[in-house]
């Protein structure tokens, strides 16, 4: 079944992925991608190859997809995401916040994650928001793989609800880790810059 | 075997053969690091004809429907690879929309409802007028001529152009009824034979550049034997098509040229955008769009040329 909704998203998006540096693997990782599209989680998950794509879970809003039922059954059964509280209110910390993602990431789980927070016109990669950091700091070691979604913006851009089959590009590049005593400013636009770095990669 | 169809079909396979059996032999007897390389390359393109040569058969066999449906996801195809090469803006979201979901359909629907008259018309006429406005109403001006143009570029060529192919199979012409596909055939063989014999050539005997600037792998050895080569089988095939060996002969050269001008062409709009290949969904070739571009200046010409001629 998952194979092949991600066949169909294939199909449809025309996407392939390219490893830089690379190499598709499962295990403690987390995918950071540029962020235009509806579609930008499902084309990342669908192109990573079928045992890494198994142990990989994207990050998504809570309240999107507890909203009916049909979205609940596709995030807890098909996609396994892991569901975040946008709007956790002033009293919680970013501990609390991120325990789900850092749990799983302890499971074995690889995770998608748009660290830009939320959709842009795909001219330009925002800058990110502080999750990453403190997820890199709660899971010591882990490993950061930038990755960037190439015409998604185009297939199917913010505000849109028809698709225009366009061909799209994933790639990967190679894996970053936020070294010991990395501020969180330097870290958060050097990984940033990684994935804008990945645009013109061939 | 009495029908000419099956018995271009039986020719291409057993040339297939052929190919096959000689790229084994060079497999097992070419030595060298590029002898190689060239080898495998070559081995790779002809796995991908049997494919292509597999699909094309099974369409003209399984009927008109069955070949137009093929020729409208050949234009899809080769249109989705244009238009991901073309910069286009959010502004032009809806109007490609317009074209990939409403125009190709209708064009490819026109042939098969035998509506020459609507056919010819639709996309140089309808869309070309409706493409602006959708794009004017979205509001976005920035370079509105230019995206305009290459929007309705990529729909002339992809979709106007390469429907031409199928059409064939909708002309009238005297004493012939009921052999449209081989026609068809004879098309798509005289532009893939020209296409495939230039490569030849031009690997063995090429030393003059035609356009150096443009597509550097164009020699003027492998124009000229390549053309030759593929205007003689053409001739050859004459028996197939409603033309006498001369007819054929002129007919073959005619798609020989169109073929070369459409792949001189799209190679200029590859150098500009800076890429080699317009994708690479067929595996040692490149891009749907790398496989048509001779057929998508050929095909309008030849269409044309036989409908004056020798339609009723």
């Amino acid at each position: 079944m998952k194979n092949f909704v991600a066949f169909l998203v294939r199909l449809i998006t025309g996407a392939q992925g390219h490893w830089f540096d690379c190499q598709p693997r499962a295990g403690q990782r987390v995918y950071i991608a540029n962020h235009s599209s509806h579609l930008d989680f499902l084309v990342l998950w669908a192109v990573l190859p079928n045992t890494v794509r198994e142990a990989t879970r994207p990050v998504a809003a809570k309240d999107y997809w507890e909203g009916n039922a049909l979205r609940r059954w596709l995030a807890s059964k098909v996609f396994r995401a892991v569901l975040v509280d946008r709007n956790p209110g002033t009293m919680v910390g970013a501990d609390t916040v991120l325990r789900p993602l850092a749990d799983a990431l302890r499971q074995g789980s690889s995770l998608i994650l748009f660290p830009e927070g939320t959709r842009g016109t795909g001219t330009e990669v925002a800058a990110f928001k502080s999750g990453l950091y403190y997820l890199c700091r709660m899971t010591p070691g882990v490993e950061v793989v930038p990755t960037y979604l190439a015409n998604l913006n185009r297939i199917l851009p913010k505000g849109e609800f028809v698709m225009v089959p366009l061909l799209s590009r994933v790639s990967f590049g190679p894996p970053l880790r936020l070294e010991d005593g990395e501020r969180k400013p330097l870290f958060l636009e050097r990984a940033r810059k990684a994935v804008r770095s990945l645009e013109d990669a061939r | 075997m009495n029908s000419p169809l099956l018995r271009l079909l039986a020719i291409i396979f057993g040339l297939l053969a052929l190919f096959t059996i000689i790229g084994f032999i060079l497999r097992l007897t070419v030595k060298g690091e590029g002898g190689r390389i060239v080898v495998a390359n070559m081995n790779a393109r002809i796995a991908a004809w049997w494919i292509m040569a597999g699909i094309m058969s099974g369409a003209l066999l399984g009927g008109f429907a069955v070949t137009i449906v093929l020729f409208a996801i050949i234009s899809l195809l080769a249109l989705r690879e244009f238009i991901t090469l073309t910069p286009t803006h959010r502004g032009d979201h809806r109007a490609l929309f317009w074209i990939f979901f409403v125009v190709t359909p209708i064009q490819y629907l026109l042939i098969w409802r035998d509506w020459y008259g609507m056919f010819a018309i639709l996309i140089p006429v309808y869309a070309f007028l409706f493409l602006p406005l959708r794009i004017a109403a979205a509001g976005d001006t920035t370079r509105f001529l230019e995206r305009t143009a290459k929007i309705q570029w990529g729909l002339m060529v992809c979709v106007y152009c390469v429907s031409y192919a199928p059409a064939l199979l909708i002309l009238h012409i005297r004493g012939y009824n009921g052999r449209e596909p081989a026609l068809l055939l004879f098309l798509l063989v005289v532009a893939q034979l020209s296409d495939v014999f230039q490569y030849v050539w031009g690997k063995v005997l090429g030393k003059h550049k035609v356009a150096p600037h443009v597509s550097p792998n164009k020699t003027v050895e492998g124009l000229v034997g390549g053309g030759l080569t593929a205007a003689a089988m053409g001739t050859s095939l004459y028996w197939a098509t409603p033309f006498s060996p001369w007819q054929a002969a002129l007919l073959s050269l005619l798609i020989v040229l169109m073929g070369f001008a459409g792949g001189l062409v799209m190679s200029a709009i590859k150098r500009d955008r800076g890429v080699k290949d317009y994708g690479s969904v067929i595996i040692g070739h490149g891009g749907v769009m790398d496989r048509i571009d001779s057929l998508c200046f050929a095909a309008p010409i030849f269409f044309h040329t036989v409908r004056w001629f020798w339609a009723q």
